[in-house]
């Protein structure tokens, strides 16, 4: 049982949402044929190379993937099949092999999709 | 686990039309049944207390709990099982463990009769006082037992497959009159995140090209309501979204009045799928 007023609560524990960081990282993903899929890394910041993280993606995922320049969104990673949560998890992780001290906040990236 | 969640999607089979119904199934369900699907439930402080509630039956009603256990179960995964037994029950059952003279009866404890009649002399231990308030609480004031959080639901997304590459959300029409929002912001919405198109059919069926499958739509649905339904203040998904000026969407809350932001939905890039000399034509 748990009665309201005695709870040690904190109103700002979770108002977060509403000091957005704009640039997020978003992660799709797309149907093709099949069971197939596509997923796309949109919005990373200039600091980093699309091409250098294609190439660690796709040695990683043994996948294909490619970099495409749209006209709106700029950059945008594009790798074949469903990578998303390693995507995060290769973005998020400190680890020397991986992004290192570039590691990005889980919070700056979304993922999108089912 | 689910504790934390306060959205519950109702799970396919049972087509329940059901929001914020806690109690029948504690009504339905006598006291001792629902000790057996506490038992599920998932805090160390409940285990405690299943070990207690089991030491006071007697082999017969053990029994009986195993067997209602399974048909409970089933129903108690449904609703996520959690919060209102730790309201409402838990204390009856203590209370159980404590005095040797149990069974109250409903009715006594409602109307302050028997033990609880003014006039009576026996003790009334805080346990004993405390698990009448909650009784009292629940059968009157459903609202305010939920502890802040309560339990918002709305019925599954039924998903049908239309040939090979197309799926239909059939009840998608019901689900946003429940939530309080336009088919057309949903289906925005749900587009944008699936990255698919589609159309709407006669029957005010969605039709998505592409495959999915009821849970994924499920888990995208689970998102809009966090974003676009929920009042970031007080939980309550009782919201309204309105265009405000300079053509931001704000969602305000009819429960506690705070207003917020929303972000508009937006595409974001899009692959292109298929056969390119499709599209160019």
């Amino acid at each position: 049982m748990s009665i309201e007023n005695l709870k040690v609560n904190d109103p700002f524990a979770d108002d977060v949402g509403d000091t957005q960081p704009k640039n997020y990282v978003h992660i799709r993903i797309q149907q093709r044929n099949g069971r197939k899929t596509l997923t796309t890394v949109q919005g990373l910041s200039k600091d980093f190379s699309p091409k250098a993280l294609l190439k660690a993606f796709k040695k990683e995922y043994a996948c294909n993937g490619t970099v495409i320049i749209d006209p709106d969104m700029g950059e945008v990673i594009q790798l074949q099949g469903d990578h998303r949560t390693k995507v995060m998890d290769f973005l998020t992780d400190k680890d020397k092999s991986k992004m290192g001290k570039y590691a990005l906040q889980k919070d700056h990236i979304k993922i999108h999709g089912f | 686990m689910a504790e934390t969640e306060e959205l519950v999607i109702l799970p396919s089979a049972p087509k329940k039309a059901v929001t914020f119904d806690d109690e029948e199934n504690v009504d339905a369900t006598n006291t001792q049944e629902a000790a057996a699907d506490e038992g599920d439930g998932l805090l160390d402080l409940k285990k405690k207390k299943k070990k207690s509630s089991a030491a006071v039956g007697s082999d017969g009603l053990l029994d009986l709990k195993k067997k209602k256990k399974k048909k409970v179960e089933a129903k108690a995964e449904d609703e996520s099982t959690e919060d209102k037994k730790a309201d409402g029950d838990a204390p009856s059952e203590e209370v159980a463990a404590t005095s040797s003279e149990v069974q109250f009866d409903a009715d006594e404890l409602a109307n302050g009769t028997g033990v609880w009649n003014s006039a009576a002399t026996s003790d009334l231990t805080y346990p004993l006082l405390l698990s009448r308030f909650f009784t009292l609480l629940k059968s009157q004031h459903p609202d305010l037992t939920g502890d802040g959080r309560r339990n918002y639901k709305i019925p599954p997304p039924q998903v049908m497959r239309e040939g090979n590459k197309k799926s239909i959300f059939a009840n998608i029409s019901d689900i946003c009159k429940r939530m309080k929002r336009s088919d057309e912001h949903v289906t925005a919405f749900l587009f944008a995140e699936l990255g698919t198109s589609g159309s709407v059919d006669g029957a005010k069926r969605l039709v998505i090209r592409g495959k999915f499958q009821q849970k994924q739509l499920e888990n995208v649905l689970r998102r809009y309501i966090l974003e676009y339904v929920t009042c970031r203040t007080c939980k309550s998904p009782d919201t309204d979204l309105k265009k405000g000026e300079n053509r931001l969407f704000f969602v305000t809350c009819n429960s506690c009045g705070s207003r917020r932001s929303v972000a508009a939905i937006k595409t974001g890039f899009q692959a292109t799928v298929g056969k390119r000399r499709r599209q160019k034509v």
